[in-house]
């Protein structure tokens, strides 16, 4: 290859390096900022001149935070909330996925289409009416609401993304399943769910997140305060205290831990959940 | 195989799909299809979800919708949000993934400065909402550095002027949404062969060259579907412009998806807001049928 040292070479690889910090301040400071004024007093948040790193560190916002049973319930709502769906949501597509992948039948092309179709669909079409269905079923203001509701979000797209994953293990092996006198459900679990957990972890990722991060349902179909998520809570906090801005802060940090956890230990899963439907 | 076994097994064969199938179309069917039919339903009815003999109201509420200079503006607002946000992603997106992609700069730092890149994406809507609420609060570091770097006279209240307001919820979503560009690109990038460019090299092909002939033509089907999936979704914003502004000022920042909202849970017209619901599905149903074609013909 070429390695040509001439200065305009040189001054390439400079501006490019000066492009990429730039870049990084741009994504990075915002972020910057929630962490260090999570860890500032409510003072120090618009001192004049503003301080880059706290110059009184303190931990106050993070024990306003978890020392209030209000605000920890939120955390169990959005962590039970996220958790059955998922486990549900992996359950059902894995059964419809198994379905698209090892079987040819009528009809499975345009159930297809309207898997992907059901994708685009807006929440706020849908609000409305289950709205009407979650108030007239008497279930307004519980788990049973929000998890259905999420339900119906996280499944279309979980179902392609299993099914992306399940193409791609070959058929021989539930074939052997079925020379030996077993039925294709012995084969799923048997054969099929060991060698599938890279998609099953893909899938309950993505799944987990959009649960984690849904805000109009949770809005809309609780009411209590002990049946908010914590995106709600968040809202409820600045709305209460509109002037706490290091226990919001201290609050959108616990927000984004799990995302930010799972990101760090399953990278690989994280990104082939959010950007396989929309690569292929 | 006896025949009576072997037709047995063929029954199973085609049973055995739509049993697999059947949760997921029970709960997409009574969950998602029929909701649909509902909310169009309530529609044409007076009072819908509030009374329980709903009389048959017509075209009415359409009439209502479009006869309201509030829908226009927010129309034009969801537009105005949604296209830029959509070419800002794009190009922020375009631009991180070529300069990651550069062999000039060392592998570690492509690695960190990747993962970092991302982080936007991290964060949940109405976390970033929180964000940039502190960020750009009138006494916020935003203004105190334009103000040092004497860019602007005096503190702007980005969020609670009209003329700023829409403009600021349009940045504030631009920096969440490009890693979805960049990350799918990077990954096209990585995928376009190495002879491309060599053999350009040979002809004595310069940069920008490389990149309008090789790079872009290369990539212009993933911009191409990424594009409409995004534009798709932004359309349907809400927690972000709902935690940032509200709507306002004086409507300012008003889109469809929260002004349906509005009138559906401010003022309970669940009727006209039902209408309203309805013109933004069929605006998503007729870009959704764009891009199933679109990924047909590829």
């Amino acid at each position: 290859m070429r390695k040509r040292h001439t200065t305009k070479d040189r001054l390439i690889t400079v501006a490019l390096h000066v492009a990429l910090a730039a870049g990084l301040f741009f994504a990075a400071f915002p972020i910057y900022w929630m962490l260090t004024s999570s860890f500032k007093s409510n003072t120090e948040i618009f001192a004049l001149p503003p301080t880059i790193l706290p110059k009184a560190f303190t931990l106050e916002a993070y024990a306003a935070i978890l020392g209030d049973p209000v605000k920890l319930r939120f955390f169990f709502n959005s962590y039970f909330v996220a958790f059955v769906v998922t486990v549900l949501t992996v359950l059902i597509a894995l059964l419809a996925a198994y379905g698209f992948s090892r079987f040819n039948f009528r009809g499975k092309g345009s159930l297809n289409t309207l898997i992907i179709s059901t994708q685009t669909i807006p929440p706020i079409t849908l609000l409305i009416p289950f709205f009407g269905l979650v108030v007239s079923y008497r279930i307004f203001d519980t788990y049973i609401a929000l998890i259905l509701t999420y339900l119906v979000f996280t499944l279309p797209y979980a179902i392609l993304l299993m099914t992306g994953y399940l193409n791609t293990l070959p058929r021989d092996l539930d074939e052997a399943v079925a020379v030996d006198g077993g039925t294709s459900w012995t084969a799923l679990w048997r054969v099929i769910v060991p060698i599938s957990l890279p998609g099953i972890v893909a899938t309950s990722v993505y799944t987990f997140l959009l649960c984690w991060n849904e805000f109009l349902f949770a809005l809309t179909l609780t009411k209590s305060t002990s049946m908010r998520t914590v995106p709600i809570g968040i809202q409820l906090l600045m709305g209460q205290h509109a002037f706490e801005w290091n226990q919001m802060m201290a609050m959108s940090v616990l927000g984004s831990l799990p995302l930010l956890l799972i990101y760090l230990i399953a990278q690989r899963f994280f990104l082939a959940g959010m950007t396989a439907g929309s690569v292929k | 195989m006896t025949r009576q076994k072997r037709s047995r097994h063929r029954l199973k064969r085609t049973v055995a799909p739509y049993l697999y199938l059947s949760p997921s179309l029970v709960i997409i069917g009574l969950l998602m299809l029929l909701p649909m039919v509902t909310v169009i339903s309530y529609s044409f009815q007076n009072s819908a979800v509030l009374r329980r003999d709903p009389s048959f109201a017509g075209l009415k509420h359409y009439q209502a919708i479009f006869a309201d200079p509030v829908f226009w503006a927010s129309l034009w607002h969801t537009l105005y949000f949604t296209c830029m946000s959509v070419v800002f992603h794009m190009t922020i997106g375009m631009i991180f993934a070529l300069m990651l992609n550069s062999d000039r700069i060392n592998p570690t730092l492509r690695n960190i400065l990747r993962v970092l890149y991302i982080l936007p994406w991290l964060f949940t809507a109405v976390i970033i909402a929180v964000i940039w609420r502190l960020l750009l609060e009138p006494n916020g570091v935003v203004n105190s550095i334009l103000m040092q770097l004497g860019l602007i006279g005096s503190k702007i209240e980005w969020f609670s002027s009209p003329e700023t307001a829409l403009h600021a919820v349009t940045f504030a979503n631009i920096w969440a949404g490009y890693p979805l560009f960049m990350v799918s690109l990077l990954a096209g990038l990585q995928g376009i062969p190495k002879d491309f460019y060599e053999a350009a090299d040979i002809d004595g092909a310069k940069g920008y060259q490389k990149l309008t002939f090789i790079t872009i033509p290369q990539l212009m089907p993933i911009i191409i579907s990424i594009s409409l999936l995004d534009f798709i979704w932004t359309m349907q914003v809400f927690p972000l412009i709902w935690i940032t502004t509200g709507g306002g000022p004086i409507y300012s920042t008003e889109v469809l998806s929260t002004y349906t909202y509005k009138l559906a849970f401010s003022s309970y017209n669940l009727s006209q807001a039902s209408a309203s619901a309805v013109v933004i599905l069929l605006i998503s149903l007729g870009l959704t049928l764009f891009y199933i074609r679109y990924q047909k013909a590829r």
